[in-house]
């Protein structure tokens, strides 16, 4: 599906704890103004969280970038969580539920999948990782 | 941030009011697993209703806090989890499973208040 920015963009560094709650507050208010409703506010708010703590476990530096998008018929969020971390060697492991590396609830990809719409992930051994995913108004 | 947490009677009542970062959940469960015996407490309730997010972090923190409050000799109750926050945690695949939830504050003071239950009652049980 072929998805225009409109001239909405937020971008958060993060690297520390604190920036996975600015990230995951930065993307509510922008979901809210492309009109999703307030049980999307909340999933787009628990997807990125988990998006944000990955980066700062796993690559410990990272960027989450929000954007406000149209597909021409409808409008949505986009967030692209980006780290130049250690990347992830086996990406089919990793979208299984219930691996994880860290002793976390490897819970991560595969819920943040089944949270949004649309979701890609593209990551590099030893070069990072990004991974776009997409929520539309209903 | 710091919680507020407030001693009633056999209680303890800890009321988040705002997001809370990894360590403030942290904090949270460490000055609650003192405090119970501290103030040798029957009953903890986390009221959860100002959280917009309850992530796989907030969800094990709020596991591990009950499952040390019980090994401390007392019982927990997580009051207010919001509708959209549920739906959200179900599809993330979290659940609180083997933790007491409560609708609201009031719910889950009946619910430690219950007989035969961490109430400090013993003496009025049904026998039976």
């Amino acid at each position: 599906m072929k998805a225009v920015a409109i001239p909405v963009e937020v971008r958060v560094a993060v690297g520390a704890d604190v920036d996975i709650v600015t990230a995951r507050q930065k993307g509510r208010e922008l979901a809210a103004q492309c009109g999703l409703s307030s049980t999307d506010l909340a999933v787009v708010a628990t997807a990125i969280s988990e998006l944000a703590r990955n980066i700062v476990r796993y690559a410990v530096r990272g960027e989450i970038v929000l954007r406000a998008v149209d597909n021409g018929t409808k409008r949505g969020i986009e967030v692209v969580a980006t780290d130049d971390g250690p990347g992830i060697s086996d990406v089919p492991l990793a979208m299984q539920d219930g691996y994880s590396t860290s002793g976390g609830l490897g819970l991560g990809l595969p819920g943040v999948r089944r949270l949004m719409d649309e979701f890609d992930i593209v990551s590099r051994f030893g070069k990072g990782t990004t991974v776009t995913v997409r929520k539309w108004r209903r | 941030m710091q919680v507020p947490i407030l001693k009633q009677g056999p209680y303890l009542i800890a009321t988040v009011q705002s997001a809370l970062t990894d360590d403030d959940l942290k904090e949270l469960r460490n000055v609650l697993v003192e405090k119970v015996g501290h103030l040798r407490s029957r009953g903890v309730i986390v009221d959860v209703t100002a959280l917009d997010v309850i992530d796989s972090f907030a969800t094990r923190t709020l596991r591990d806090v009950a499952h040390m409050i019980r090994l401390r000799g007392a019982e927990t109750v997580i009051v207010g989890i919001q509708p959209e926050v549920a739906f959200s945690m179900v599809k993330l695949g979290l659940t609180l499973e083997g933790v007491a939830t409560s609708l609201d504050l009031e719910e889950g003071l009946a619910y430690l208040g219950r007989p035969g239950k961490a109430s400090g009652r013993e003496g009025r049980r049904d026998p039976g």
